[in-house]
Order: structure tokens, then C-alpha cells, then sequence
């Protein structure tokens, strides 16, 4: 992007990330005649699925896959929608009067909406196992975004170890792009491929059914796949120099390793949400937190949407109808005469249940197990920030710690940069497994902006209203 | 740990890894550069400054925290590199002159 972006003061709508579900929200509302912007973190457009799809240095289409390329098709909708993307903008806060504060190029913007649309997505479930903090230790997330943005292939000794879709989507993509794989230790728990059982005829009709069983028949015919890998640790003194795992209850086997790539599934991204107060609950199949919203996605602030996996993981499929879905929620508050140009509500609804369609299986079938979840050695570190580990934790509940907002207090567990991102899930889960009651009741950290860390200089530099000056000055 | 595709640009921009002028691939996020260029370590956790790596790569983890152009505690995977940028890698607690 050349040049500052230009900020109005006001927007119809304005969209948190330009994934999936918030270019759809984003091109929806620009279509109804709405002045919208989207703001995103990011150096560009995509989302975490379609990472760099306008930048990419991949050139040979089949490394990346079909799905992947499908994205330029929404990238074009909203290119012709006439609605504003800011990139590199990280919204740091927003208001219940729905005013939000957005850092670009080292500079904060106030900008006011009318509605708002969170579609700040997913991100990996922390997978805390002993040397999880070891350099040559990344998510396979983390692998993929090189990939995708920077033609970065994995090489030499690596090893992909967990459970679910991504795994073995990146593991397809690794070798692909010729990039090696010395094994992956496939973490699903054996019953969960009978539990899954049950929801398998849903599945028959999800468009990832068939996609799915060519990826694992790609996969396991070029590579070692290990399954029921029950134990799994990263060893090593300043880097990762040995993976050790083991099967059921066979001896640990060691392997020599450069790089150990981690997946156990994707969760929602609720630090922006929370921080607004938007009621969250734990949900029971997809172990984590999922926003409290209607058929539109409409949350418990009024005028503020949730849409994309940020709302319960769904796919990119789903996500971009759930964007557009909630962006016709918006169009219908904020300007109905301009609903005809929109496709109407069942065919958005109907759209939207076709791409969620066999969810359960896969939910179920790749569901983490509860010993890659909850640490079982003390030694584990849990906040990979403050440094805190299992056994500070078990020890603090035993004393008589009832939720992870004492977790701060006594260990500052989850007071790091990341703000628990990476912790809160397993401080939670912790928490209840040791009280013996559910995560429901032990809830999460409370939230507070700056959801990102900023300069107190650019707070500073803000323009200051004239109850914010009243508040401070005297006289 | 990582190699790069042959169709890759070979574009370059010059940037400075503490103190030393590096070329690294223009389009590239700072926490990709020091990634693809061996930096090891990375960085050193505050707390008991045991050697620490990007992890997430999407702006979640904050493993990849760097001083960008005199700032501190940038998140490495969300700034592109640009030419004549300053990268200076964080070991240990913070020093109050930084």
C-alpha cells in the first residue's frame, strides 16, 4: 500500500479481519450501499486460510491446493464492492458505544460505527507438551504461513505430530512442494474413530468428505504415519534435537529431529470479543469457547456480529457465509430498503447449513485428547510467557484457587504479551479437572484492552475529547 | 529447518540484524527473514531467558518479539521487512534505556 490510509470518522459497518468471513461480511455490506471498512492485522488480505493469496510466492497452483486458490474469487467480490481494506491495522479496542481504536503505521484512529462485524477467526489450540518452548517447536499453522507467504519449505528432520484436518492438509502441502517429512505421530485417540462412527452420515454430505480421503491418501502413501501416539515430548538443550513418543502402552521410541511441527486443532480468537464483554460459553464438543449469538450472528452487545470461525469453528466455507449472513443482519438494522440486492435470507441460511453440514464428525473425530490438553508432568511449562508451569498451577488449586483470574494474581499466569492466548484454554480445563467441576463454572481470564500491545506515546497522541480532559484536569 | 522454493523471487531489500547489514527476501514478514536467515537465537524469554523461536507465525504466541527501528516488543510475524530497517533480537528482561 502506498501512502497513509485515509479514515473517515464514521462507517455504517466496520469488519475486524479480512479472512473468510470478514471479506464476504465486508462485501456484502459495500454491495448493500453501507460505507464499510475492514481492518486487518495482517500485511495483507486472506485471513489465516487464505494467508498471502495476493501476494504468494507460490506459483505452482497444486502445492497450495484447489481450496486454497478458491479464495481469489472472494478477493475479487470484495474488490468490486467498493469497501475500504486497511491492512496492518490492529483495532485494539472496542467499545459497547461501538467506537473503536485502531493502531496503523504507529498511529491510533478513533473510528465510530454503526455496526460491527468481529471476524477475527481462529487460531491453533496450545498443545502443551514438556519442550513445547524449545526453538525448532512451531504449530503447523506457523509452517503453512511460511509456506504460503514466503515459499518457506520445511527440510531436513521433520516431524508433524497431533490431530485434525490442517495436519494432514499441511502435511500434503510439505511434500508437494518437495519438502521432507520423516514421520507424523498421529495423536487421535483409537475410540474416536468409533465415537465418530455415529456422524458419519452427515459427513457423506460434506464437501470436505471426499477432498478428505484423497489428503490422507496422498499422505500416508509417501510418508510414516505412526498412529495412537499416546505420549509425545520435545527434548533438546537451546533447540529441539529429539522428539520422544510412544504408542499405547509400548516403550518411548526416540527420533532425531530439526523441526517438530504441533496441530490439535483450531479454536476460536475471543481476545477482541471478551474484551468487549460479550458472553462466551464452553462448549462441550469443540473443548473451548464459542460466543453467545442468534441465527445472524448477532451477539449479546447490541449493534456487535461475530461471523467466521471466531464464532465456533465452522471452515472457511462456512465462514464466508456466516460474513454474509451477518453483514445482511446489518444491511436489515441499518438500511432494509437496500435488502433486494441481496440474496434472500433462507438461500443465505440454507447456504450456510450446506457448508456446516457433517461438522460433528470431524469435531468428534479429531478431538484432543485429555492427556495432550491437561499437562500431565508438573514440569510442563503452561504460560509460555510468565513461564508458569503445571505443577504451580495444581499447587495453587490446592490451595484453594477457584479461577484463572486468581491464576494471575498468585503465578501471573496468562499476565505475558500473548494475555493468555496461549494458556487460557488449558488454565481453564486445568482448573476444572482438579476442582472437579466444569470449565463452564472455572471460566476464563478477564479481558481487558489493549488486546495488543501499543505505545504509550501513541495513546498519548490521541485527540483527547473533552470529557476525557475533565476527567484529569482540575479546575 | 526450512529451504525456499526455486520459484520464489529472488528480489532483496537490506536490512541490519543487530548491527550487521543482512539481504533478505523482499515481501518477507521480519520474523520469516530472521527464520529463513539461521538467526539462532531468536530471542531469550524474560522471565529465565531460556533460548525461545516464532512459534505461531499469525500473531498470537508473541514468541517473535523484536525491536523494529528503536522499537521494542514488535511482533515480528505482522511487520513486512523493509529496506534499511534496524531488527535488534531481545535477550532476557528488558533494559529501562531501551
Amino acid at each position: 500500500m502506498n501512502g497513509a490510509p485515509v479514515f473517515e470518522n464514521t462507517y455504517d459497518v466496520a469488519v475486524v479481519g479480512a479472512g473468510p468471513a470478514g471479506l464476504a461480511a465486508g462485501a456484502t455490506a459495500a454491495k448493500a450501499g453501507l460505507t464499510t471498512i475492514v481492518l486487518d492485522e495482517n500485511p495483507a488480505p486472506g485471513g489465516q486460510i487464505y494467508r498471502a493469496i495476493t501476494t504468494t510466492p507460490v506459483r505452482r497452483e497444486e502445492i497450495l491446493g484447489e481450496d486454497y486458490w478458491d479464495g481469489q474469487k472472494l478477493i475479487q467480490e470484495f474488490q468490486s464492492s467498493g469497501a475500504q481494506l486497511v491492512s496492518g491495522a490492529t483495532v485494539w479496542s472496542i467499545s459497547r458505544a461501538l467506537e473503536i481504536n485502531v493502531s496503523q503505521g504507529g498511529q491510533t484512529h478513533l473510528i465510530n460505527a454503526r455496526w460491527i462485524i468481529l471476524a477475527t477467526g481462529a487460531q491453533e489450540r496450545p498443545f502443551p507438551i514438556p519442550g513445547w518452548t524449545l526453538p525448532g517447536v512451531m504449530t503447523a499453522g506457523g509452517a503453512q504461513t511460511l509456506l504460503k507467504a514466503s515459499g518457506l519449505v520445511p527440510s531436513g528432520r521433520v516431524i508433524l505430530a497431533g490431530t485434525g484436518p490442517l495436519l494432514w492438509l499441511l502435511a500434503a502441502q510439505i511434500l508437494r512442494a518437495g519438502g521432507d517429512i520423516t514421520a507424523i505421530l498421529d495423536t487421535t485417540p483409537l475410540e474416536n474413530y468409533v465415537r465418530a462412527l455415529r456422524q458419519l452420515p452427515g459427513f457423506l454430505l460434506s464437501p470436505y468428505f471426499a477432498k478428505g480421503l484423497r489428503l490422507l491418501t496422498e499422505v500416508r502413501r509417501k510418508t510414516r504415519v505412526i498412529k495412537g501416539v499416546t505420549k509425545l515430548e520435545a527434548q533438546g538443550k537451546d533447540k529441539l534435537a529429539e522428539v520422544l513418543f510412544a504408542t499405547g502402552s509400548q516403550p518411548a521410541t526416540r527420533m532425531a529431529a530439526d523441526l517438530l511441527l504441533l496441530h490439535q486443532g483450531v479454536v476460536p480468537n475471543v481476545n477482541l470479543a471478551m474484551s468487549i464483554g460479550i458472553d462466551h460459553r464452553w462448549d462441550e464438543l469443540q473443548l473451548c469457547w464459542v460466543p453467545v449469538l442468534d441465527q445472524y450472528g448477532n451477539s449479546s452487545v447490541p449493534g456487535i456480529a461475530i461471523a467466521g470461525d471466531g464464532a465456533g469453528i465452522s471452515g472457511a466455507l462456512a465462514a464466508a457465509e456466516r460474513g454474509r449472513l451477518a453483514a445482511y443482519a446489518a444491511v436489515k438494522a441499518l438500511k432494509p430498503e437496500a435488502l433486494s440486492h441481496l440474496p434472500a435470507e433462507q438461500i443465505l441460511l440454507q447456504a450456510l447449513a450446506k457448508a456446516q453440514a457433517g461438522r460433528a464428525f470431524l469435531d468428534t473425530l479429531y478431538q484432543p485428547p485429555k492427556h495432550f490438553r491437561i499437562p500431565e508432568k508438573n514440569e510442563t511449562l503452561v504460560c509460555r510467557c510468565e513461564e508458569v508451569t503445571a505443577g504451580q498451577i495444581r499447587e495453587m488449586v490446592a490451595l484453594g484457587c477457584e479461577g484463572p483470574n486468581q491464576l494471575k494474581s498468585f503465578l501471573r499466569c496468562g499476565m505475558g504479551p500473548c494475555q493468555g492466548r496461549l494458556c487460557g484454554l488449558t488454565a481453564t480445563e486445568m482448573i476444572a479437572a482438579e476442582r472437579n467441576v466444569s470449565p463452564q463454572q472455572v471460566g476464563y481470564y478477564r479481558l481487558r484492552p489493549p488486546i495488543k500491545p501499543i505505545q504509550l506515546a501513541e495513546i498519548a497522541a490521541m485527540p483527547q475529547s473533552e470529557t476525557a480532559v475533565k476527567a484529569v484536569v482540575r479546575g | 529447518m526450512f529451504r525456499r522454493l526455486p520459484e520464489t523471487s529472488a528480489a532483496t531489500v537490506t536490512v541490519s540484524i543487530d548491527g550487521a547489514d543482512v539481504q533478505v527476501r523482499a515481501g518477507d514478514t521480519v520474523a520469516a527473514a530472521l527464520l529463513a536467515a539461521g538467526v539462532h537465537p531468536y530471542r531469550a524469554s524474560t522471565v529465565s531467558g531460556a533460548p525461545r523461536a516464532p512459534y505461531c507465525m499469525m500473531g498470537v504466541c508473541f514468541e517473535c518479539l523484536v525491536t523494529v527501528d528503536g522499537v521494542g516488543n514488535r511482533q515480528g510475524c505482522l511487520i513486512p521487512v523493509r529496506e534499511g530497517m534496524r531488527i535488534e533480537t531481545q535477550h532476557g528482561k528488558r533494559e529501562a534505556h531501551r
